[in-house]
Protein backbone atom coordinates (compact mmCIF):
# COMPACT_ATOMS: atom_id res chain seq x y z
CA UNK A 1 0.00 0.00 0.00
CA UNK A 2 0.95 3.64 -0.70
CA UNK A 3 2.25 5.06 2.39
CA UNK A 4 0.21 8.50 3.50
CA UNK A 5 2.84 11.02 2.77
CA UNK A 6 0.55 13.79 4.41
CA UNK A 7 0.06 11.69 7.69
CA UNK A 8 4.07 10.84 7.84
CA UNK A 9 4.97 14.52 7.51
CA UNK A 10 2.88 15.52 9.76
CA UNK A 11 4.14 13.07 12.26
CA UNK A 12 7.79 14.24 11.57
CA UNK A 13 6.88 17.93 11.80
CA UNK A 14 5.42 16.63 15.36
CA UNK A 15 8.35 14.86 16.09
CA UNK A 16 10.46 17.36 16.01
CA UNK A 17 8.83 20.22 17.95
CA UNK A 18 8.55 17.62 20.56
CA UNK A 19 12.28 17.14 20.15
CA UNK A 20 12.93 21.19 20.65
CA UNK A 21 10.47 21.38 23.31
CA UNK A 22 12.54 18.90 25.44
CA UNK A 23 16.26 20.90 24.44
CA UNK A 24 14.44 23.85 25.55
CA UNK A 25 13.10 22.56 28.96
CA UNK A 26 16.17 20.57 29.53
CA UNK A 27 18.54 23.63 29.29
CA UNK A 28 16.50 25.72 31.30
CA UNK A 29 16.88 22.97 34.21
CA UNK A 30 20.28 22.50 33.96
CA UNK A 31 21.07 26.45 33.76
CA UNK A 32 18.54 26.97 36.23
CA UNK A 33 17.24 29.84 34.20
CA UNK A 34 14.13 31.24 35.18
CA UNK A 35 11.97 32.37 32.36
CA UNK A 36 9.33 34.08 33.94
CA UNK A 37 11.95 36.18 35.42
CA UNK A 38 13.80 37.07 32.81
CA UNK A 39 11.12 38.16 30.98
CA UNK A 40 9.35 40.45 33.64
CA UNK A 41 12.73 42.07 33.61
CA UNK A 42 12.68 43.37 30.31
CA UNK A 43 10.33 46.25 31.46
CA UNK A 44 12.82 47.18 34.09
CA UNK A 45 15.86 47.02 31.91
CA UNK A 46 14.23 49.28 29.91
CA UNK A 47 13.45 52.19 32.60
CA UNK A 48 16.57 51.91 33.41
CA UNK A 49 18.28 52.81 30.66
CA UNK A 50 15.43 55.42 29.97
CA UNK A 51 16.62 56.94 32.89
CA UNK A 52 20.08 56.48 32.72
CA UNK A 53 21.28 55.57 29.52
CA UNK A 54 20.42 59.34 28.33
CA UNK A 55 23.37 61.62 27.30
CA UNK A 56 22.83 65.18 29.36
CA UNK A 57 24.65 68.61 29.42
CA UNK A 58 28.26 67.21 30.68
CA UNK A 59 28.10 64.40 28.14
CA UNK A 60 27.00 66.94 25.14
CA UNK A 61 30.33 68.73 26.25
CA UNK A 62 32.44 65.97 25.08
CA UNK A 63 31.16 65.26 21.99
CA UNK A 64 34.25 67.03 20.52
CA UNK A 65 35.99 63.96 21.52
CA UNK A 66 33.58 61.88 21.21
CA UNK A 67 33.66 62.83 17.31
CA UNK A 68 37.45 62.60 16.97
CA UNK A 69 37.63 59.25 18.21
CA UNK A 70 34.68 58.38 15.63
CA UNK A 71 36.64 60.10 12.70
CA UNK A 72 39.64 58.45 13.88
CA UNK A 73 37.65 54.51 13.95
CA UNK A 74 36.18 55.38 11.06
CA UNK A 75 39.47 55.83 8.89
CA UNK A 76 40.80 52.70 10.51
CA UNK A 77 38.10 50.60 9.45
CA UNK A 78 38.24 52.05 5.81
CA UNK A 79 42.22 51.89 5.73
CA UNK A 80 41.99 48.25 6.91
CA UNK A 81 38.93 47.47 4.57
CA UNK A 82 40.84 48.90 1.52
CA UNK A 83 44.69 47.50 2.29
CA UNK A 84 43.13 44.37 3.14
CA UNK A 85 40.83 43.96 -0.41
CA UNK A 86 43.86 45.21 -2.28
CA UNK A 87 46.02 42.12 -1.04
CA UNK A 88 42.64 39.69 -1.73
CA UNK A 89 42.33 40.34 -4.58
CA UNK A 90 46.04 39.39 -5.72
CA UNK A 91 45.29 36.04 -3.55
CA UNK A 92 42.06 35.77 -5.17
CA UNK A 93 43.02 35.86 -8.33
CA UNK A 94 46.05 33.43 -7.17
CA UNK A 95 43.21 30.64 -5.87
CA UNK A 96 40.46 30.96 -8.60
CA UNK A 97 40.07 28.08 -11.44
CA UNK A 98 40.13 30.49 -14.06
CA UNK A 99 43.19 32.66 -12.95
CA UNK A 100 45.42 30.56 -10.55
CA UNK A 101 48.91 30.44 -12.99
CA UNK A 102 48.86 26.92 -11.45
CA UNK A 103 46.57 24.31 -10.12
CA UNK A 104 49.15 23.52 -7.27
CA UNK A 105 48.85 27.42 -5.81
CA UNK A 106 44.59 27.98 -5.81
CA UNK A 107 44.74 24.79 -2.52
CA UNK A 108 47.57 27.06 -0.11
CA UNK A 109 45.65 30.62 -1.43
CA UNK A 110 42.07 28.74 -0.50
CA UNK A 111 43.62 27.40 2.79
CA UNK A 112 45.39 31.01 4.10
CA UNK A 113 41.63 32.80 3.67
CA UNK A 114 40.00 29.94 5.53
CA UNK A 115 42.24 30.24 8.15
CA UNK A 116 41.95 34.43 8.01
CA UNK A 117 37.88 34.12 7.59
CA UNK A 118 37.06 31.56 10.21
CA UNK A 119 38.59 33.07 13.11
CA UNK A 120 36.18 35.83 14.58
CA UNK A 121 37.24 39.39 14.82
CA UNK A 122 37.65 39.43 18.16
CA UNK A 123 39.22 36.43 18.40
CA UNK A 124 41.74 37.77 16.07
CA UNK A 125 42.22 41.23 17.92
CA UNK A 126 42.80 38.94 21.30
CA UNK A 127 45.37 36.71 19.71
CA UNK A 128 47.19 39.71 18.54
CA UNK A 129 47.11 41.58 21.73
CA UNK A 130 50.17 39.26 22.62
CA UNK A 131 51.88 40.31 19.84
CA UNK A 132 51.18 44.05 19.41
CA UNK A 133 50.03 45.25 22.93
CA UNK A 134 47.02 47.44 23.11
CA UNK A 135 47.41 49.50 20.23
CA UNK A 136 45.94 50.64 17.12
CA UNK A 137 48.10 47.99 15.36
CA UNK A 138 45.98 45.48 16.96
CA UNK A 139 42.85 46.72 15.75
CA UNK A 140 44.12 47.30 12.33
CA UNK A 141 45.55 43.81 11.86
CA UNK A 142 42.41 41.80 13.76
CA UNK A 143 40.15 43.84 10.80
CA UNK A 144 42.94 43.60 8.02
CA UNK A 145 42.56 39.36 8.60
CA UNK A 146 38.76 39.26 8.48
CA UNK A 147 38.49 41.47 5.86
CA UNK A 148 41.03 40.23 3.70
CA UNK A 149 39.91 36.07 4.23
CA UNK A 150 36.32 37.30 3.46
CA UNK A 151 37.48 39.31 0.06
CA UNK A 152 39.94 36.08 -0.77
CA UNK A 153 36.23 34.20 -0.80
CA UNK A 154 34.11 36.05 -2.26
CA UNK A 155 36.63 37.21 -5.28
CA UNK A 156 37.67 33.84 -5.73
CA UNK A 157 34.09 33.22 -6.71
CA UNK A 158 32.75 36.22 -8.48
CA UNK A 159 36.33 35.46 -11.14
CA UNK A 160 35.12 31.97 -11.71
CA UNK A 161 31.77 33.36 -12.42
CA UNK A 162 31.72 36.67 -14.49
CA UNK A 163 35.29 35.94 -16.58
CA UNK A 164 35.84 32.49 -17.38
CA UNK A 165 34.38 33.03 -20.82
CA UNK A 166 36.92 36.24 -21.96
CA UNK A 167 39.70 34.68 -20.44
CA UNK A 168 39.25 32.10 -22.45
CA UNK A 169 38.87 34.59 -25.48
CA UNK A 170 42.01 36.28 -24.43
CA UNK A 171 44.25 33.22 -23.94
CA UNK A 172 43.16 32.14 -28.06
CA UNK A 173 45.19 36.31 -28.93
CA UNK A 174 48.13 35.11 -27.29
CA UNK A 175 47.34 37.93 -24.84
CA UNK A 176 50.11 37.44 -21.81
CA UNK A 177 49.09 36.64 -18.48
CA UNK A 178 49.05 40.01 -16.55
CA UNK A 179 47.33 41.41 -20.40
CA UNK A 180 44.68 38.73 -19.37
CA UNK A 181 44.54 39.60 -15.80
CA UNK A 182 44.17 43.88 -16.18
CA UNK A 183 41.97 43.89 -19.55
CA UNK A 184 39.32 40.93 -18.82
CA UNK A 185 39.31 39.78 -15.05
CA UNK A 186 39.95 43.29 -12.98
CA UNK A 187 37.16 44.72 -15.32
CA UNK A 188 34.41 42.17 -15.60
CA UNK A 189 34.93 41.90 -11.72
CA UNK A 190 35.21 45.83 -10.77
CA UNK A 191 31.67 46.60 -9.77
CA UNK A 192 31.44 42.96 -7.68
CA UNK A 193 35.05 43.99 -5.80
CA UNK A 194 33.47 47.66 -5.00
CA UNK A 195 30.44 46.63 -3.56
CA UNK A 196 31.93 43.84 -1.07
CA UNK A 197 34.79 46.34 -0.56
CA UNK A 198 32.24 48.69 0.72
CA UNK A 199 30.18 46.38 2.79
CA UNK A 200 33.45 45.57 4.29
CA UNK A 201 34.32 48.72 5.19
CA UNK A 202 30.33 49.19 6.93
CA UNK A 203 31.25 45.80 8.91
CA UNK A 204 34.50 47.38 10.24
CA UNK A 205 33.37 50.18 11.32
CA UNK A 206 30.92 48.34 13.26
CA UNK A 207 33.26 45.74 14.67
CA UNK A 208 36.05 48.23 14.93
CA UNK A 209 33.90 49.66 18.30
CA UNK A 210 34.17 46.03 19.45
CA UNK A 211 37.92 45.96 18.35
CA UNK A 212 38.71 49.18 20.42
CA UNK A 213 37.14 47.96 23.49
CA UNK A 214 39.15 45.02 23.59
CA UNK A 215 42.64 46.88 22.13
CA UNK A 216 42.27 50.57 24.06
CA UNK A 217 41.73 52.22 20.98
CA UNK A 218 39.03 53.95 19.15
CA UNK A 219 35.69 54.87 19.99
CA UNK A 220 35.47 51.65 21.18
CA UNK A 221 37.58 52.28 24.18
CA UNK A 222 35.70 55.98 25.52
CA UNK A 223 33.06 53.56 25.59
CA UNK A 224 34.58 51.43 27.67
CA UNK A 225 36.33 54.14 29.64
CA UNK A 226 32.82 56.12 29.90
CA UNK A 227 30.52 52.64 31.06
CA UNK A 228 33.18 51.48 33.75
CA UNK A 229 33.54 54.85 35.02
CA UNK A 230 29.25 54.78 36.07
CA UNK A 231 29.81 57.51 33.58
CA UNK A 232 26.14 56.39 31.50
CA UNK A 233 25.17 59.73 29.90
CA UNK A 234 28.18 60.12 28.10
CA UNK A 235 28.68 56.39 27.36
CA UNK A 236 24.96 56.73 25.72
CA UNK A 237 26.21 59.31 23.61
CA UNK A 238 28.95 56.86 21.95
CA UNK A 239 26.40 54.60 21.13
CA UNK A 240 23.98 57.09 19.66
CA UNK A 241 27.20 59.12 17.60
CA UNK A 242 27.76 55.24 16.20
CA UNK A 243 24.73 53.98 15.07
CA UNK A 244 24.49 57.82 13.30
CA UNK A 245 27.55 57.01 12.01
CA UNK A 246 26.69 54.10 10.58
CA UNK A 247 23.07 54.60 9.34
CA UNK A 248 25.05 57.46 7.05
CA UNK A 249 28.09 55.58 5.99
CA UNK A 250 25.63 52.58 4.93
CA UNK A 251 23.60 55.21 2.90
CA UNK A 252 26.55 56.95 0.91
CA UNK A 253 27.66 53.30 0.54
CA UNK A 254 24.13 52.56 -1.24
CA UNK A 255 24.39 55.79 -3.59
CA UNK A 256 27.97 54.27 -4.92
CA UNK A 257 26.16 50.66 -5.12
CA UNK A 258 23.67 52.13 -7.32
CA UNK A 259 26.07 54.06 -9.06
CA UNK A 260 28.62 51.40 -10.33
CA UNK A 261 26.10 48.16 -10.63
CA UNK B 1 52.00 22.93 -48.24
CA UNK B 2 49.25 22.45 -45.86
CA UNK B 3 48.52 25.12 -43.42
CA UNK B 4 47.27 22.54 -40.70
CA UNK B 5 48.60 19.00 -40.29
CA UNK B 6 46.97 16.67 -37.71
CA UNK B 7 48.26 13.45 -37.12
CA UNK B 8 46.76 10.88 -35.15
CA UNK B 9 45.42 13.51 -32.60
CA UNK B 10 44.40 11.98 -29.70
CA UNK B 11 42.79 13.60 -26.03
CA UNK B 12 41.90 12.26 -22.98
CA UNK B 13 40.04 13.35 -20.20
CA UNK B 14 41.38 11.78 -17.20
CA UNK B 15 42.19 8.12 -17.67
CA UNK B 16 38.86 7.49 -18.84
CA UNK B 17 37.45 9.68 -21.14
CA UNK B 18 38.45 9.82 -25.21
CA UNK B 19 37.64 12.74 -26.23
CA UNK B 20 39.18 12.54 -29.79
CA UNK B 21 40.58 9.40 -30.77
CA UNK B 22 43.34 8.95 -33.55
CA UNK B 23 42.10 11.86 -35.33
CA UNK B 24 43.96 12.85 -38.78
CA UNK B 25 43.19 15.36 -41.50
CA UNK B 26 45.12 18.12 -43.00
CA UNK B 27 44.08 21.57 -43.74
CA UNK B 28 45.30 23.50 -47.17
CA UNK B 29 45.71 27.67 -47.00
CA UNK B 30 42.49 29.48 -47.74
CA UNK B 31 40.34 26.06 -46.96
CA UNK B 32 36.64 26.71 -45.12
CA UNK B 33 36.21 23.39 -43.49
CA UNK B 34 32.73 22.42 -41.61
CA UNK B 35 32.75 20.27 -38.78
CA UNK B 36 29.56 18.88 -38.17
CA UNK B 37 28.84 15.72 -35.82
CA UNK B 38 26.57 15.25 -32.30
CA UNK B 39 27.09 16.92 -29.25
CA UNK B 40 29.43 15.25 -27.32
CA UNK B 41 31.26 14.33 -30.23
CA UNK B 42 34.47 16.55 -29.29
CA UNK B 43 33.98 19.48 -31.80
CA UNK B 44 34.94 21.71 -29.63
CA UNK B 45 38.08 19.61 -28.44
CA UNK B 46 39.21 19.29 -31.39
CA UNK B 47 39.32 22.50 -31.74
CA UNK B 48 40.92 23.47 -28.88
CA UNK B 49 43.43 21.29 -29.25
CA UNK B 50 44.11 23.71 -32.69
CA UNK B 51 45.60 26.50 -30.63
CA UNK B 52 46.54 24.68 -27.47
CA UNK B 53 43.36 25.70 -24.84
CA UNK B 54 43.42 22.24 -24.09
CA UNK B 55 46.40 20.07 -23.88
CA UNK B 56 47.25 17.34 -26.01
CA UNK B 57 47.59 13.54 -24.86
CA UNK B 58 49.49 12.24 -27.86
CA UNK B 59 49.76 13.08 -31.59
CA UNK B 60 50.52 15.91 -33.43
CA UNK B 61 49.42 18.82 -34.59
CA UNK B 62 51.47 21.23 -37.15
CA UNK B 63 50.17 24.53 -37.68
CA UNK B 64 52.41 26.50 -40.67
CA UNK B 65 55.35 24.00 -40.21
CA UNK B 66 55.35 24.62 -36.13
CA UNK B 67 54.36 21.76 -34.03
CA UNK B 68 51.92 22.76 -31.60
CA UNK B 69 51.85 20.13 -28.49
CA UNK B 70 55.55 21.25 -27.19
CA UNK B 71 55.11 24.79 -27.70
CA UNK B 72 54.80 27.02 -24.42
CA UNK B 73 55.07 30.48 -23.22
CA UNK B 74 56.17 32.86 -25.49
CA UNK B 75 56.47 30.71 -28.59
CA UNK B 76 52.70 29.60 -27.44
CA UNK B 77 51.62 32.99 -27.59
CA UNK B 78 53.46 33.94 -30.77
CA UNK B 79 51.17 30.81 -32.19
CA UNK B 80 47.80 31.95 -30.84
CA UNK B 81 48.27 35.32 -32.66
CA UNK B 82 48.20 33.55 -36.09
CA UNK B 83 44.94 31.50 -34.86
CA UNK B 84 41.95 33.68 -33.88
CA UNK B 85 38.88 31.87 -32.62
CA UNK B 86 35.13 32.90 -32.36
CA UNK B 87 32.86 31.57 -29.39
CA UNK B 88 29.24 30.45 -29.02
CA UNK B 89 28.77 32.54 -25.95
CA UNK B 90 31.16 35.46 -27.78
CA UNK B 91 33.34 35.41 -24.87
CA UNK B 92 33.32 39.46 -24.46
CA UNK B 93 33.94 41.78 -21.72
CA UNK B 94 30.01 42.92 -21.40
CA UNK B 95 31.18 46.02 -19.22
CA UNK B 96 33.91 47.14 -21.57
CA UNK B 97 32.61 48.79 -24.95
CA UNK B 98 33.13 47.58 -28.88
CA UNK B 99 36.44 49.08 -29.43
CA UNK B 100 37.98 47.81 -26.32
CA UNK B 101 36.86 44.37 -26.96
CA UNK B 102 38.07 44.44 -30.69
CA UNK B 103 41.55 45.92 -29.27
CA UNK B 104 41.76 42.84 -26.77
CA UNK B 105 42.78 40.81 -30.24
CA UNK B 106 46.05 42.74 -30.70
CA UNK B 107 46.91 41.82 -26.64
CA UNK B 108 49.17 38.84 -28.39
CA UNK B 109 51.35 41.02 -29.92
CA UNK B 110 52.13 42.90 -27.04
CA UNK B 111 54.94 43.18 -24.13
CA UNK B 112 54.26 42.44 -20.22
CA UNK B 113 53.68 46.63 -19.74
CA UNK B 114 52.12 47.39 -23.27
CA UNK B 115 49.47 44.62 -22.61
CA UNK B 116 49.29 45.21 -18.76
CA UNK B 117 48.47 48.59 -19.42
CA UNK B 118 46.79 48.32 -22.59
CA UNK B 119 48.33 50.69 -24.61
CA UNK B 120 47.50 50.56 -28.32
CA UNK B 121 49.42 52.43 -30.76
CA UNK B 122 47.15 55.30 -32.96
CA UNK B 123 47.17 52.68 -36.16
CA UNK B 124 45.84 49.48 -34.14
CA UNK B 125 43.29 51.55 -33.37
CA UNK B 126 42.41 53.31 -36.63
CA UNK B 127 42.42 49.22 -37.56
CA UNK B 128 40.28 48.24 -35.20
CA UNK B 129 37.94 50.88 -36.32
CA UNK B 130 37.77 50.59 -40.07
CA UNK B 131 37.55 46.14 -39.08
CA UNK B 132 34.35 47.34 -36.99
CA UNK B 133 32.98 50.18 -39.78
CA UNK B 134 32.83 47.04 -42.16
CA UNK B 135 30.68 44.40 -40.07
CA UNK B 136 28.25 47.53 -39.73
CA UNK B 137 28.79 47.81 -36.45
CA UNK B 138 29.84 51.50 -36.78
CA UNK B 139 27.10 53.08 -34.92
CA UNK B 140 28.38 50.45 -31.91
CA UNK B 141 31.73 51.42 -31.55
CA UNK B 142 32.18 53.36 -28.32
CA UNK B 143 28.75 51.36 -26.68
CA UNK B 144 29.16 48.79 -23.93
CA UNK B 145 28.61 45.07 -25.20
CA UNK B 146 26.05 44.54 -22.65
CA UNK B 147 24.12 46.77 -24.67
CA UNK B 148 24.38 44.79 -27.64
CA UNK B 149 22.23 41.61 -29.51
CA UNK B 150 23.71 38.33 -30.04
CA UNK B 151 24.08 39.10 -33.40
CA UNK B 152 26.03 42.04 -32.63
CA UNK B 153 28.65 40.83 -30.35
CA UNK B 154 28.97 37.79 -32.45
CA UNK B 155 30.44 40.03 -34.95
CA UNK B 156 32.42 42.12 -31.75
CA UNK B 157 33.68 38.71 -31.31
CA UNK B 158 34.66 38.42 -35.39
CA UNK B 159 36.21 41.95 -35.68
CA UNK B 160 38.39 41.04 -32.31
CA UNK B 161 39.46 37.96 -34.43
CA UNK B 162 40.16 39.84 -37.37
CA UNK B 163 42.21 42.47 -35.81
CA UNK B 164 44.03 39.96 -34.83
CA UNK B 165 45.66 39.37 -38.49
CA UNK B 166 45.44 35.45 -38.08
CA UNK B 167 46.21 32.65 -40.46
CA UNK B 168 43.25 30.51 -39.24
CA UNK B 169 40.25 31.11 -37.57
CA UNK B 170 38.53 28.35 -35.68
CA UNK B 171 34.79 29.18 -35.16
CA UNK B 172 33.11 27.27 -31.91
CA UNK B 173 29.20 26.99 -32.28
CA UNK B 174 29.16 30.63 -33.75
CA UNK B 175 25.59 30.57 -34.93
CA UNK B 176 24.24 27.98 -31.90
CA UNK B 177 22.47 31.23 -29.69
CA UNK B 178 21.49 33.18 -32.62
CA UNK B 179 18.26 33.47 -35.02
CA UNK B 180 18.62 32.34 -38.42
CA UNK B 181 18.25 35.96 -39.36
CA UNK B 182 21.69 36.77 -37.27
CA UNK B 183 22.96 33.74 -37.64
CA UNK B 184 23.16 34.38 -41.76
CA UNK B 185 24.52 37.54 -41.65
CA UNK B 186 27.01 36.08 -39.38
CA UNK B 187 28.12 32.91 -41.93
CA UNK B 188 27.92 35.24 -44.89
CA UNK B 189 30.61 36.99 -42.92
CA UNK B 190 32.86 34.02 -42.06
CA UNK B 191 32.40 33.23 -45.85
CA UNK B 192 33.58 36.64 -47.33
CA UNK B 193 36.15 36.92 -44.63
CA UNK B 194 37.61 33.28 -46.02
CA UNK B 195 37.20 34.67 -49.76
CA UNK B 196 38.31 37.79 -49.72
CA UNK B 197 41.26 38.28 -47.09
CA UNK B 198 42.32 34.09 -47.88
CA UNK B 199 41.80 33.48 -44.05
CA UNK B 200 41.36 29.64 -43.67
CA UNK B 201 38.40 29.06 -41.81
CA UNK B 202 37.48 26.13 -39.61
CA UNK B 203 34.15 25.98 -38.46
CA UNK B 204 32.44 23.52 -35.99
CA UNK B 205 28.18 23.13 -36.44
CA UNK B 206 25.25 21.87 -35.36
CA UNK B 207 23.18 22.85 -38.17
CA UNK B 208 23.99 20.29 -40.99
CA UNK B 209 22.04 22.41 -43.65
CA UNK B 210 24.49 25.67 -42.83
CA UNK B 211 27.42 23.63 -43.24
CA UNK B 212 26.48 21.56 -46.44
CA UNK B 213 25.85 24.99 -47.45
CA UNK B 214 28.92 27.19 -46.65
CA UNK B 215 32.05 24.51 -46.34
CA UNK B 216 33.63 23.60 -48.85
CA UNK B 217 34.45 21.12 -47.23
CA UNK B 218 33.15 18.35 -44.71
CA UNK B 219 34.75 16.36 -41.57
CA UNK B 220 32.15 14.38 -39.88
CA UNK B 221 33.06 13.23 -36.31
CA UNK B 222 31.37 10.87 -34.03
CA UNK B 223 32.82 9.37 -31.01
CA UNK B 224 35.79 11.11 -31.20
CA UNK B 225 36.66 10.18 -34.21
CA UNK B 226 36.53 11.03 -38.09
CA UNK B 227 33.69 9.22 -39.88
CA UNK B 228 33.48 11.21 -43.34
CA UNK B 229 36.26 13.93 -44.44
CA UNK B 230 35.48 15.15 -47.80
CA UNK B 231 33.41 17.73 -49.90
CA UNK B 232 29.53 18.37 -49.26
CA UNK B 233 27.90 17.10 -52.50
CA UNK B 234 29.85 13.33 -52.09
CA UNK B 235 28.16 13.34 -48.35
CA UNK B 236 25.17 10.83 -48.34
CA UNK B 237 21.75 11.18 -46.23
CA UNK B 238 23.15 7.49 -45.30
CA UNK B 239 26.40 9.29 -44.09
CA UNK B 240 25.04 12.33 -42.31
CA UNK B 241 22.89 9.13 -40.68
CA UNK B 242 26.17 7.33 -39.93
CA UNK B 243 27.72 10.54 -38.33
CA UNK B 244 24.70 11.62 -36.01
CA UNK B 245 24.53 7.76 -35.16
CA UNK B 246 21.05 8.00 -35.86
CA UNK B 247 18.24 5.91 -37.91
CA UNK B 248 17.34 7.40 -41.49
CA UNK B 249 14.20 9.52 -40.23
CA UNK B 250 15.16 10.63 -36.89
CA UNK B 251 17.22 13.89 -37.68
CA UNK B 252 15.51 17.45 -38.21
CA UNK B 253 17.00 18.26 -41.30
CA UNK B 254 15.83 20.25 -44.39
CA UNK B 255 17.73 18.51 -47.30
CA UNK B 256 15.30 19.82 -50.02
CA UNK B 257 17.87 22.60 -51.45
CA UNK B 258 20.55 20.14 -52.25
CA UNK B 259 18.23 18.23 -54.41
CA UNK B 260 16.92 21.09 -56.38
CA UNK B 261 20.10 22.48 -56.74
Amino acid sequence: MQPDIFRMRRRQALLFFALLATLTYGAILITEYDTVKGLVAIPQAAIWAASNFVPDQEAFARLPRIIDKLVETILMAIASSTVASALGLVVALLGATTTRPHPWVSLPARGLASVFRNLDVSAWALILLFSFGQSAYTGFLALFFVTFGFIVRVMMETIDEVSTDSVEALRTTGAGYLAIISQSVVPACLPQLISWVLFMIETNIRSATLVGILTGTGIGFLFDLYFKSFNYSSASLVVLVIVIAVLLIEAVSNAIRRAVL
Amino acid sequence: MALLQVDALTKRYGSETLALDQISFSVQPGEFVGIIGPSGAGKSTLLRCMNRLVDITSGDVRFDGVSVPTLHGAALRRQRTQIAMIFQHYNLVNRLTVIENVLHGRLGYKGMFQGMLGLYSEAEKRNAVQVIESLGLSEQIYKRCDQLSGGQKQRVGIARALVQQPKMLLCDEPIASLDPNSAKIIMDTLREINQTMGITVLVNLHQVDVALRYAERIIGINGGRVVYDGAPNHLSNEQIYQIYGSEAGDLILDLSERYAA
